[in-house]
């Protein structure tokens, strides 16, 4: 699952974790379950079934709160909204945060520390900080009620790790390649294309699922600048479709497993890239 | 293309000497592969930090120029409203169970799990799924959990032979319940970045140990937590900045209620300073939450730096 030294537990190394650290570890496997267990049903339930059987299975399993949801206007459209602003932040970002970091990595000019240390500032404070000035800024550019205006500031606040990540990843490329490529006349921008992200595809993985969850979950951004119902990402149709059923549980039931579902089966795809991701850049930022 | 781009770079260096060649072909890739980042940062990152600190000092709503200076009353403001304490000490809260509580436990669940087998992946995943998910969907997973009517937690009421409290309308429960779904969502990462430091050790030191006698716990406490002193203090600033920006999971369930009892410091912003435009007032508590991160992460990279050293 990582990529850390290999640990090869030899026979006698399994008996060290107890029954009673096993025992710990099923309640705790519930405790996360359960949650999920009962979203996922519930779906299904009745509002009435959800308080007499929270536990058991459903009394019919009539998917018609979900077919109506993936056919009512909302659910698809959202989703669609979201999956546009992560391909366009993933793709922008992977392109330019991976050129500087190259830049930074290979080539030698004046100030390159400098301006690396300048865009590595963005790793000490999160993007809620500057949340209030960031929306006057973008209504004077006009990038309000826009996907491009949410592409390119979450771009722009996931330069910092993305660089820090690129960079990490580069340095380790033999320099003689760089250096072959050079006397050959390979001039910098070909060494990029054709030699370093080739080379590089596990880390542009990291990276790029890395800002895909994180613009695929993000919240707090698209809820003070978007304000048209037909740009509305998922989180955003979510919460006002919670707002609009109020109690009706198994419908909002419902609308979330549909929700969470595709970013399980992503997570369940992607998870080595997200955990490498994770653990290498944190260990090293 | 690619045989146009190799015949203009042969007939450049053919004409040019090879240490000119170096300087002029750097030169254009710089200003190709740097300043796209460079305009992006400091226009939607560093920008908007220091417009953050102008309006501080300004009466502002947000249209017409900027020119009521109000000195420190923004600040005074902020400090002297009712709600701003509660959102600093929930904050703390969170940070304190983080560090007693969930990190404990992810400890205790990363040295069961830091072996390697089928089973093990299977909790490792389990115990992981729950941060990926969006805190949106999280927190209104657990709205229904809590919900007093058709939620689990009247069912264990049941059958605990009690009514309990509808948690999340409750002043004095309205925190621990938000606290166990934060354990709930981020334990699991805490484990993660743990058994990647447990897998960082050297088996023979552990064998060693072993062979010597030494009995498990004492290695863990004598061994494997020294040696992987540097994932918890990067796990412990995860926990201390996550705190500090904690939003997206106390919309849905809680909106900073009962009585505003629940607000962090980023519920609080949004709920004064944003929704209301009041733009100097969010300033401040945008100019104290930025120090109050770089605080964290200068005593972060220090202590990390003193760790890496030991």
């Amino acid at each position: 699952m990582t990529t850390t030294a290999p640990a090869t537990p030899s026979k006698r190394r399994r008996p060290t974790v107890s029954g009673f650290q096993w025992f710990t570890m099923l309640v705790i496997a519930a405790f996360i379950i359960v949650p999920f267990y009962t979203t996922a049903l519930g779906g299904f339930k009745e509002i009435g079934e959800l308080r007499v059987n929270p536990f058991g299975l459903p009394a019919s399993w009539d998917p018609v709160r979900f077919t109506d949801i993936i056919f009512g206007p909302t659910y698809l459209r959202s989703l669609g909204n979201s999956l546009f602003i992560a391909v366009g932040s993933v793709v922008l970002s992977t392109l330019i945060s991976s050129m500087a970091a190259f830049a930074f990595a290979h080539i030698k000019f004046f100030g390159s520390k400098f301006l690396m240390a300048y865009l590595l500032l963005g790793l000490l404070f999160p993007s809620a900080t500057a949340i209030l000035p960031l929306f006057i800024k973008m209504r004077d550019l006009g990038l309000l009620d826009k996907h491009l205006g949410i592409i390119i500031v979450q771009v722009a606040f996931s330069l910092s790790f993305s660089i820090l990540l690129f960079h990490n990843f580069f340095k380790e490329l033999p320099k003689e390649l760089i250096d072959a490529a050079r006397m050959d006349n390979c001039g910098y921008l070909r060494i990029y294309w054709y030699i370093t992200l080739p080379l590089c595809l596990p880390i542009i993985a990291t990276v790029g699922v890395f800002n895909f969850v994180g613009s695929w979950n993000s919240f707090l951004l698209p809820l003070i600048t978007l304000n048209t119902d037909a740009n509305y990402t998922w989180p955003l149709g979510i919460m006002q479709f919670q707002g609009q059923y109020g109690s009706d549980w198994p419908r909002i039931l419902a609308y979330l497993t549909l929700s969470i579902l595709p970013a399980i089966a992503f997570f369940l795809l992607a998870q080595r890239y997200i955990i490498s991701g994770l653990t290498g850049g944190a260990v090293k930022g | 293309m690619a045989s146009v781009a190799t015949n203009i770079d042969a007939m450049s260096t053919g004409v040019t000497r090879r240490r000119r060649y170096m300087d002029r072909k750097s030169f254009v890739p710089l200003l190709l592969f740097v300043p796209p980042s460079l305009v992006l940062f400091t226009i939607f990152v560093v920008l908007p930090m220091i417009d953050a600190g102008t309006f501080s000092f300004f009466d502002w709503t947000g249209y017409g120029p900027i020119t009521d200076f109000v000195g420190f009353d923004n600040y005074a403001d902020v400090l002297t409203h009712r709600n701003f304490g509660t959102a600093v000490r929930n904050s703390l809260i969170v940070v304190a169970v983080s560090l007693l509580i969930q990190l404990p436990l992810a400890m205790w669940a990363a040295i069961a799990l830091a072996e390697r087998g089928t089973h093990v992946n299977i909790l490792r995943t389990i115990f992981f799924v729950p941060y990926m998910l969006a805190e949106i969907a999280a927190g209104l997973i657990w709205k229904f959990v809590y919900d007093g009517n058709y939620g689990l937690v009247p069912t264990i009421g049941d059958a605990l032979g009690t009514k309990l409290p509808h948690v999340l309308g409750d002043k004095l429960w309205v925190i621990p319940a938000i606290m166990l779904v934060i354990i709930w969502k981020y334990f699991g990462f805490h484990m993660m970045i743990y058994i990647a430091g447990l897998q960082s050790i050297p088996s023979e030191v552990i064998e060693a140990a072993r062979l010597d006698g030494v009995k498990k716990w004492k290695i863990v406490w004598h061994i494997k937590l020294p040696m992987i002193w540097s994932a918890i203090v990067v796990s412990v600033f995860f926990s201390i900045t996550g705190a500090l920006q904690l939003f997206d999971l106390i919309i849905p369930l809680s909106n900073g209620g009962p009585q505003n009892s629940s607000h962090t410091i980023v519920t609080f912003l949004y709920q004064f300073g944003i929704l209301r435009m009041k733009l100097g007032f969010g300033g401040a508590v945008s100019v104290m939450l930025f120090f109050a991160c770089v605080l964290v992460a200068i005593a972060y990279r220090r202590i990390l730096f003193r760790a890496e050293k030991a």
